[in-house]
This record gives C-alpha cells, sequence and structure tokens, in this order.
C-alpha cells in the first residue's frame, strides 16, 4: 500500500457519498418509492433506476477501456473478483440482504452516509449492520474450524496409525 | 410519479460511477461498500487502513453535504427502532454472505457482466419489492 491509494481510497469515498446525497438515495422513502406499486404509477418513484443506470453509464466504459490492461495506477495488479459459480450462500444472502433493504430503505452507502449526516435513525440501523457483519464473519470462523477438524479425522480414520506401512 | 427526481438520480449516479470507476484505475478493486465495511471489521493485515480511509470519506461526506443540504437526510417513512435494528441485522449478514450489496454487485459487478452479481442484484430486488409489497399491503406501510 503506498500513500496514493490511500488518498484515492479517502477521495473515492467522498465523492461516492455527494453522489448518494444528490441521487437521493440517503431517502429511505425513494427506495420504497421505487418498490412501491400500491396505487399504480401514481406512488411509483424510478429514481433508483436512474441512480443504477447513471453510475453504468460511466463505469461500464471505463471498466471496458481499463479491463486489458495490465494494472491500475496506483497499485502493481489487479485485485478483483474472480469467482462465476452461483451457490445457495449467494441467493440466501442476497435474499437477505433485500429483505433488510426494503425492511428499512437502506443500503449499507447511504446508511454510512447518513451516519455522516448525523441522523440518528441511520446510526441505529448502521450499528446493527455492523453487528450482523461481525455475525457471520465469526459463523464463518466456526464453520471453517469445524471443517478442518472434520478433514483431520476423515484423514486419521483412512490411514492407519503407522502411515500404513504393514508391519 | 409524484416524487421522481430523474435529473439529480441521474447525477448523483454518474458521481457515483465515477467514484467507483476512480477506485477501479486507480486502486485496482471493486467500489463495494459492504465488502469494504466488512473487511474494516476483518482487520485484515494491510488492507485496514484504506477500507478504513474509504469508509472514513463517506462519513465525511455526509457530513458535509448535511451541513449543506440537510433535507438530502430526510427520513420520511414509518420505521420503529425495533424494525431498523432488524433491517441492519440482515442487511449486515446478508452482505456478508452474498459477498455484495447496490454498490458492488449492482453498479460494479452488472457493469463487468457478471452472472453471480446480476444473480445476487435480482434475488435483492425481488426481496425488497416483497417486503415493500408486504409491508404497505398489511401494516399500512408502518413497521
Amino acid at each position: 500500500m503506498n500513500q496514493k491509494q490511500y488518498v484515492a481510497a479517502f477521495g473515492t469515498g467522498l465523492l461516492f457519498a455527494v453522489g448518494l446525497a444528490l441521487s437521493g438515495m440517503t431517502l429511505p422513502s425513494k427506495v420504497v418509492g421505487f418498490f412501491d406499486f400500491s396505487q399504480g404509477l401514481t406512488s411509483w418513484d424510478p429514481s433508483l433506476a436512474f441512480v443504477m443506470g447513471g453510475g453504468m453509464l460511466v463505469y461500464l466504459p471505463v471498466w471496458r477501456l481499463v479491463k486489458g490492461r495490465a494494472r491500475p495506477l496506483f497499485d502493481e495488479r489487479w485485485r478483483l473478483p474472480t469467482r462465476k459459480d452461483i451457490d445457495g450462500r449467494l441467493v440466501l444472502g442476497a435474499a437477505l440482504f433485500g429483505i433488510g433493504w426494503g425492511l428499512g430503505g437502506f443500503c449499507p452507502g447511504p446508511a454510512l452516509t447518513s451516519v455522516g449526516a448525523l441522523s440518528s435513525k441511520a446510526l441505529v440501523m448502521v450499528s446493527a449492520m455492523l453487528v450482523g457483519m461481525v455475525a457471520f464473519q465469526q459463523l464463518e470462523k466456526v464453520r471453517e474450524r469445524a471443517k478442518a477438524r472434520r478433514d483431520a479425522e476423515r484423514q486419521a480414520t483412512t490411514t492407519p496409525a503407522n502411515g500404513g506401512i504393514a508391519s | 410519479m409524484e416524487n421522481f427526481t430523474p435529473l439529480t438520480s441521474l447525477a448523483g449516479g454518474l458521481l457515483i460511477g465515477l467514484a467507483a470507476a476512480a477506485m477501479l484505475v486507480f486502486n485496482g478493486r471493486i467500489a463495494g461498500i459492504s465488502g469494504i465495511t466488512g473487511g474494516v471489521l476483518k482487520a485484515d493485515r494491510g488492507d485496514t487502513l484504506w477500507r478504513a480511509l474509504f469508509v472514513a470519506g463517506l462519513l465525511v461526506g455526509g457530513f458535509v453535504y448535511g451541513l449543506v443540504a440537510p433535507n438530502a437526510f430526510a427520513i420520511t417513512i414509518d420505521r420503529s427502532t425495533g424494525a431498523l435494528v432488524v433491517a441492519g441485522l440482515l442487511v449486515g449478514f446478508g452482505t456478508q454472505m452474498g459477498n455484495g450489496c447496490t454498490s458492488g454487485h449492482g453498479i460494479c459487478g452488472l457493469s463487468r457482466f457478471s452472472i453471480r452479481s446480476l444473480v445476487a442484484v435480482v434475488t435483492f430486488m425481488a426481496f425488497a419489492a416483497l417486503v415493500v409489497f408486504v409491508v404497505g399491503r398489511f401494516f399500512g406501510g408502518t413497521l
């Protein structure tokens, strides 16, 4: 990590927050409004689609331009996700997130930005969000440890104690 | 569509795209807010400071914007503290399990034509819509 990367990280966060606040996504009513068809088109607020569209309008061409390059400007290699598999955890995780998003009207970015703006309701939501994150990470640790133990036991039962050498 | 704000929402979206693109071009990483925030909590060696700085940028940006335009943070939907706590727990747990939220899977993932992100976005959109429907239909929009 170098100084330039730190400056870029902070600046990116700053710009992201301004974009979120300007877009209206820090208003939970606009998130709920996007999914609300209770009064047909009268109650519908399509703004969220314009936010996503605007974001992709910039990101998509930039991605196309840089993806063939050897490295980013401030690092010696790319650090991007490579997984392609669709597993149950992806779907279940996204479902749980969707339920929380619809319930509170906040996804992580707007929630954190609103905490910066000293919103007490956002602070409640973000505090719980951090607890939820830590809870999953701890559960993962337990799961990994249990898996390692099972693997070790299987190893012990399939290979004889003397390493398989006939005596 | 009385609350529709096409121009400011598009302008805000462009800035969000610009911020995410800057993270890609400069640092070679995905600007996924749930991943970065969760990463701060995990405290991976060597990756904590830049993540914390990104989150600090979000907070400072929100603070300054709030000074100029406090109305951008008005919460008008009717949700109890309990509902917000449940929402927060689900968002935190779900985004860690599903490896992303609206920024990482939504803007970055869809732009990169990631199948995982497409599946995630369709799933979380569908469930958010379902919850909004249920809260509106059976709880009168208040929870």
